[in-house]
């Protein structure tokens, strides 16, 4: 039925490549609601879910959407979802409850112009902050950003790893540009696919604690139906699953479900560098502008300017020690990214050097050039 | 039958975890918990193979004191959850409580599309006509004119029938009953567990503390007294005049029709698609 | 990811379909992204932009074809632009390179910008000599494929053959054929050598 298989050569878009990466990941269930420029994941899963035993529904909005996905992890099933900003916007809430109640998933958001309905078939990278800090009240989260439709098959793989490993909603952001780039790529043998699942617990029922503290600081995750009929909740809860108002327990809620991540961070934060070995000026990017980057560290090279780039790979948590080397090696640092500054920002934070932090924006639903970005290298030289 | 509560009592309640609960004395919510507790336990299921998903308010707390895979969820979600669970894993029974507020107002999209897709999951809704645990705001049921605690001057909006919604939009069977005539309920909430498709039970029950005391309702003994009073069968409804049936409310099985459940339609879709058989869930597809 | 300096210098050759919804411009991009990229294999990186109107408004899809890791997607300095209407023509010409071809649908292009330009009359054809004006896109790409020169002929009928419904495989070969039968009658030297002349040249 399907003419493509692994090992074959194939001209992907960023969105179907994120659907195989999703499926060699071992998702089987995927929630969503039309929106553009991120309907062609939902289109493709439709076709190939219920081919491999999975499960596609097209829910009423992305309120639901996200109240599915996390109903299905609950019962066992890696699950995602995918939206764009105004319906990410929707997800907020059960993205909040994902992280209090500790339920693996995945949420695509392919970023387009904002606010509200914005612009809905152009770039815009302006939901960085929002993947971040969306949801109401401290929490822990992962956002990865791909740049590339060989990203969007590894990275989606790499999102539901560390969405199981760490009990933890992972947001992946794409853009319109990677979206509805079509290249080539090879997609691996099932067996090359290094696939991580959730731990399920070992201790009989009775003695089970869904919250228990661990050395790993993530609790062994029992599912539904498996005998264990424990309690899920979006209140702070103690280690049993239940709500809880005793301060200790709260602060140790809260202390445990930060740290969890906090422990992970060798793993979780992902850079890419390139030409940053000399490099007395950096370019930092994410997402698609990562690809202009490039083309314009190369050619600020020719004019014998030392330009290295960082990329972001890993949003959140931010990737401090990457930056900070780059911001401690460099005296200029060019954030260049589709909004007004909010990667600079963060940046800027956590600057302790000489190093001058340059914002470069662009917010006009067009992508930045390489040209632009060349230029401001050549400024700062 | 002492003794039968008591199993049920042992056996369903998580004694040791999370009592005394959060009910008020005289609450209609305890009612609806044994009846839940009756109407399973008499149909037989494993614990372990029975979800229960709510959402917020005083009768979602439900989830937090029986001892199934319990899912309390945000507000209104319910559904969406349990959708999830259903699909994913379709041999589970999976139940949802709610409140009128939490079902109809921010729920009702969800809730009507649950409706339409009929999907096999049992919705019971514990309808007080008020926002009991946030102190008594107006709610979708709350009738028109009544006193809330954001209607002080009277309430000038019209409150909707659940049970009519859930009909329109397309469940399979709809019934309703009150926390007056408990044996009735047990009755209602099997019949809706059994029912394939998607069956929801409207509980009309007492919140003598909010709704009540602002409407010179009564207590709790005298306001589940007026739902005796108000409530006629069914059977006997059909045979009075719109004016006898004035103030009333029917209880009984409002309807009961078979059609196609999207749960079986997919697992169909699914088997004549899949490449790779009996991969992740095979076993769950004998029963829907 | 650091990668050694490139050995053998990379190119770069970029081709921007444009015309109207509806045309098949995406679908033709498309096609000679798959011909170049999975049967020629080289690096390809193919684009679009689109407004919200399945059909009618602006379409535009961009192929960048390099022997190197292609790093900016999108089309910067156009070597080929191929214009199916008067719209498309007029919006996306100032994007070609001094030394570019813009190649139009004589059909609905009326008023060429330059005289480096080749003008086939795609949706005649297609409507008259094949008999449905629907492969035009089909009949245009094999005019491209040929005056590019940046694809396997062969292999671009096998990816175009390879992504058409079943039953309409000849008509679409057909419209293929004919459009690189008509851009062997032009001859690229006879053109201008550039459409802007040395002194506009000279302040780029």
């Amino acid at each position: 039925m399907d003419p493509r298989k692994p090992g074959e050569r194939l001209l992907l878009q960023g969105n179907e490549a994120i659907v195989y990466g999703a499926l060699a990941a071992g998702c089987r269930f995927y929630a969503g609601y039309p929106i553009t420029p991120a309907s062609e994941i939902a289109e493709l899963l439709s076709v190939k879910l219920p081919q491999v035993n999975g499960t596609f529904i097209q829910m009423e909005d992305e309120i639901a959407s996200m109240g599915a996905i996390i109903g299905a992890s609950l019962a066992g099933v890696k699950s995602m979802t995918a939206t764009s900003g105004p319906g990410f916007s929707l997800m907020q809430e059960n993205l909040g409850y994902a992280c209090i109640a500790e339920v693996p998933c995945v949420v695509v958001n392919v970023m387009r112009g904002g606010p509200s309905t914005g612009l809905p078939t152009n770039v815009a990278q302006g939901d960085v902050l929002m993947a971040r800090w969306g949801t109401h009240g401290d929490h822990p989260i992962i956002v990865l950003a791909v740049s590339s439709v060989s990203d969007c098959f590894s990275i989606t793989v790499k999102a539901f790893n560390l969405s199981e490993k760490y009990r933890v909603p992972v947001i992946l952001l794409s853009d319109e540009v990677v979206a509805h780039t079509r290249e080539c790529i090879t997609l691996p043998q099932t067996e090359q696919v290094r696939v991580v699942d959730r731990i399920a617990p070992k201790t009989p029922p009775e003695w089970y604690k869904p919250y228990a503290t661990n050395n790993r600081g993530v609790p062994d995750m029992a599912i539904f139906g498996d005998g264990y009929h424990h309690h899920v909740t979006g209140l702070v809860h103690d280690e049993w699953g239940f709500p809880t108002q005793n301060p200790k327990e709260i602060e140790g809620f809260h202390n445990r479900l930060h740290d969890k991540i906090t422990k992970g961070f060798p793993e979780i934060m992902m850079t890419k560098t390139f030409d940053m070995a000399d490099a007395d000026i950096c370019v930092i990017t994410y997402g698609c502008v990562s690809r202009a980057a490039r083309m314009a560290v190369k050619n600020a090279r020719e004019h014998g300017v030392k330009v290295g780039l960082v990329q972001l790979v890993t949003l959140f948590p931010f990737p401090r020690k990457a930056i900070d080397s780059a911001l401690r090696q460099c005296k200029a640092a060019i954030v260049s990214e589709l909004n007004m500054g909010q990667m600079s920002r963060e940046v800027n934070r956590v600057n302790q050097y000489d190093c001058r932090v340059i914002k470069h924006s662009r917010y006009d639903g067009q992508m930045i050039t390489p040209d632009e970005i060349t230029k401001q290298i050549l400024s700062c030289a | 039958m002492v003794v039968e509560a008591e199993v049920i009592r042992q056996n369903y309640l998580r004694h040791n975890k999370k009592f005394p609960h959060v009910w008020c004395p005289g609450c209609g919510n305890g009612i609806v918990l044994g009846s839940l507790l009756r109407a399973i336990h008499s149909l037989g299921y494993d614990k372990d193979d029975v979800v229960v998903a709510s959402g917020i308010g005083c009768s979602s707390r439900m989830t937090t004191y029986i001892d199934f895979n319990t899912l309390h969820t945000t507000h209104g979600r319910a559904l969406t959850f349990a959708t999830g669970v259903k699909l994913a894993k379709p041999r589970l029974r999976v139940i949802t409580v709610m409140g009128d507020g939490d079902a109809t107002a921010i729920g009702g999209n969800h809730f009507i599309h649950a409706a339409r897709r009929n999907i096999n999951i049992t919705a019971i809704i514990v309808n007080n006509s008020t926002y009991g645990m946030t102190g008594g705001q107006y709610s979708p049921t709350t009738p028109y004119g009544s006193r809330s605690t954001t209607s002080v001057y009277g309430h000038v909006e019209h409150d909707f029938s659940i049970s009519e919604l859930a009909i329109t939009a397309g469940a399979s069977f709809v019934a309703r009953g009150t926390v007056y005539h408990a044996a009735h309920l047990d009755r209602m909430i099997e019949q809706a567990i059994v029912k394939r498709g998607f069956a929801v039970v409207e509980v009309i029950s007492n919140c003598h503390v909010q709704h009540g005391r602002r409407n010179k309702l009564g207590g709790a003994i005298q306001m589940i007294n007026t739902f005796r009073d108000q409530a006629v069968p069914v059977a006997k409804a059909k045979k009075m005049s719109a004016e006898e049936m004035e103030g009333k409310f029917t209880i009984g099985v409002l309807c009961d029709v078979e059609k196609p459940i999207s749960t079986e339609e997919y697992a169909r879709i699914r088997h004549e698609s899949c490449q790779l058989p009996g991969e992740l869930h095979d076993e769950d597809d004998q029963d829907y | 990811m650091a990668e050694s300096t490139p050995q053998e210098s990379a190119y770069r050759y970029e081709i921007c379909f444009s015309g109207s919804g509806g045309q098949g411009i995406i679908t033709a991009a498309v096609v000679m992204a798959e011909a170049v990229g999975t049967l020629d294999g080289k690096y390809v990186c193919q684009t679009q932009s689109y407004g919200p109107e399945a059909r009618g408004g602006k379409s535009k899809a961009e192929v960048v074809i390099s022997n190197k890791p292609i790093d900016y997607p999108k089309a910067l300095h156009i070597d080929l632009l191929l214009a199916m209407t008067q719209a498309a023509c007029d919006a996306y010409f100032f994007g070609i390179k001094a030394d570019g071809l813009l190649v139009v649908d004589k059909t609905l292009v009326e008023q060429l910008p330059t005289s480096r330009a080749i003008a086939i009359p795609f949706t005649h054809i297609a409507r008259h000599d094949i008999g449905r004006e629907m492969v035009a896109n089909m009949v245009a790409l094999g005019a491209v494929g040929f005056l590019c020169g940046q694809v396997i002929l062969q292999n671009l009928e096998k990816a175009l053959l390879a992504r058409v419904p079943k039953g309409t495989e000849e008509m679409n070969r057909e419209a293929l054929q004919a459009g690189i039968e008509e851009a062997q009658k032009f001859n690229l030297a006879e053109l201008p050598r550039s459409f802007i002349n040395d002194f506009e040249e000279g302040e780029l």
